[in-house]
């Protein structure tokens, strides 16, 4: 039915949304706490009505490389897994980034490091935002903070990824990932037919098309530096496009604002009471949210910072995107970060507390 | 109108699934809702809790540092959520899994013998229901007929022939529960 509000599981909105957005297919390995992904679309057995492919791969190592020629082939094709298992996978996805092949990566985090914790974190914001594999290279993350952009993201990163042919990253957590909320599925969108793929994606090595025009490569590999030097720069001239024109953020009660919270994700949702808490205390609290992590907007908060006292970041992580902050405001205002550690989510009175701290 | 409320007992009592139908019945109602569970192990033995929140305005955090109302079905989650309990607020306590009883003055603690009487009556699979019931009582925020339908929509359909024995659980748990 459309338009009708579900009450879903953030793992299991993405799974609905991937169905509905087209997407070809999905290749996976359980791990908690992401594992209601793959379990939904068995359930679901979207493989008898729109033909999407599920598979369960030997192992995240093989899902990754299922994603590289899948894509490859200019299907949209899609993993999820939790932090160890995209670590696992980092390998893939410079490859992808390398050849510029699109694919959807989910990461509903655990806390690490090594196998670390089921429970929540955000200790990938690093990792996800600088690439993560070897080389220069980015992948466009997103961070929803509700179950509906659990759901909502899902095409938004196909389109995106397809858009720059580069892989796109949701980055979740077990929070959202496990928790439950209403939600509006997407719109159902019919997956492209392979006339839609071959005029959408010239390059793809699909095996059509071959009149006319020299086979497609798709490859990472080029053993001449300066044609290497050449491809780099491309890549650099595309990321800086990305950062010009693909930022997206959300600011709540920030006009009056001379504190700054900036937190994504679940930490922004925790960190939404708090800013609540605060301003009844009398504290001109306002919450920046970054709703892209890579491209970052840095310039968005640069220009906040002229007007406020101090910043505050809040993750769930030891401080990483504490120094993005830094960097933006330049030492202009005071940064601080807040953070728990090994998978303790901080609830929103330790936030009011640090607050004061400023 | 807003209720913050916690959860907790032993893993396998249905505190997962009581939250769940109770979040169920707020979207019903159309009201803005959300689950969080603590996930892993738990389900498997151990102390199982969620949080949920049934609210008429949109919900900023699933994680809070404070209650409205505990349900506590065990002794460690007593003594985990009783001191999370804002003042004024209130604890319901079955008094079956648990030796030392609520201490707090500033808020209304309300007693339910929902284990026993569900073995008395042979609806031991029923438990959660009897705490719901009790819930509903003290803190009417969603209608008996809401749960019934998030009940035909939570359970498998092969189970509907269940739905009227959740029914009179819920009714009696009404009964049940007594303030102290």
């Amino acid at each position: 039915m459309e338009n009708e509000i579900l009450l879903l599981k953030g793992n299991e909105a993405i799974a609905h949304a991937a169905i509905r957005c087209g997407c070809d297919g999905y290749f996976g390995y359980p791990i908690t706490p992401q594992s209601e992904v793959l379990e939904t679309l068995s359930v679901l057995k979207p493989w008898e009505t729109t033909g999407m492919v599920v598979l369960q791969a030997e192992s995240e190592v093989a899902s990754i490389n299922m994603l590289y020629g899948g894509g490859g082939s200019g299907k949209r094709v899609m993993t999820s897994s939790s932090s160890v298992g995209i670590a696992l996978m980092q390998e893939g996805i410079s490859y992808m980034a390398g050849a510029e092949v699109p694919g959807l990566i989910v990461n509903v985090q655990r806390g690490g490091p090594g196998l670390g914790t089921i429970q929540p974190s955000q200790s990938d914001y690093n990792q996800a935002t600088r690439g993560g594999g070897n080389g220069d290279y980015n992948v466009i993350v997103l961070a929803p903070n509700s179950v509906q952009e659990m759901a909502d993201f899902v095409d938004l990163a196909f389109e995106l990824s397809f858009k720059y042919r580069n892989p796109a990253m949701i980055l979740s957590d077990g929070v959202i990932g496990q928790m439950m909320e209403k939600v509006v599925l997407p719109p159902f969108k019919p997956r492209r037919t392979e006339e839609e793929i071959a005029r959408e994606c010239p390059w793809a090595a699909n095996g059509h098309g071959l009149k006319g025009r020299r086979p497609n490569i798709i490859t990472s590999l080029e053993m001449d530096p300066v044609e290497m030097e050449k491809k780099n720069l491309h890549l650099q001239a595309k990321y800086k496009e990305i950062r010009e024109k693909e930022v997206r953020y959300e600011t709540t009660s920030c006009d009056d604002a001379d504190i700054l919270i900036v937190a994504f994700g679940s930490a922004s949702r925790i960190s939404l009471k708090a800013m609540e808490t605060a301003r009844k205390q009398g504290l001109k609290v306002g919450l920046f949210r970054p709703i892209t992590l890579w491209p970052f907007p840095e310039r968005e908060i640069r220009e906040m910072a002229r007007h406020l006292k101090g910043i505050l970041t809040v993750e769930i992580n030891a401080g990483q995107m504490v120094f993005d902050v830094r960097a933006a405001v330049d030492g202009s205002v005071p940064v601080r970060h807040f953070g728990r550690l090994g998978g303790i989510v901080p609830d929103p009175d330790e936030i009011v507390q640090e607050l004061y701290k400023l | 109108m807003k209720l913050e409320i916690i959860i907790s007992g032993f893993g396998g009592q249905g505190v997962l699934s009581m939250g769940k139908i109770l979040a169920y019945a707020g979207l019903m109602e159309g009201k803005e809702v959300t689950w969080m569970p603590a996930y892993g192990p738990e389900q498997r033995g151990g102390t199982a809790n969620v949080t949920v929140i049934v609210s008429d305005e949109p919900i900023s955090s699933p994680i809070l540092s404070r209650y409205d109302t505990a349900i506590v079905l065990n002794q460690p989650s007593l003594d985990k959520f009783q001191p999370k309990v804002k003042p004024g607020g209130s604890i319901i306590y079955d008094s079956f899994g648990i030796l030392d009883k609520p201490s707090r003055t500033d808020v209304d603690v309300f007693h339910i013998n929902a284990m026993e009487t569900a073995a008395e009556l042979k609806m031991m699979k029923c438990f959660n229901m009897f705490v719901l019931g009790g819930l509903l009582k003290v803190h009417p925020i969603v209608s008996l007929e809401s749960v019934m339908k998030a009940l035909r929509k939570t359970l498998p359909e092969r189970h509907h022939d269940l739905l009227p024995v959740n029914e009179q659980a819920i009714i009696k748990g009404e009964e049940l529960i007594v303030k102290e």
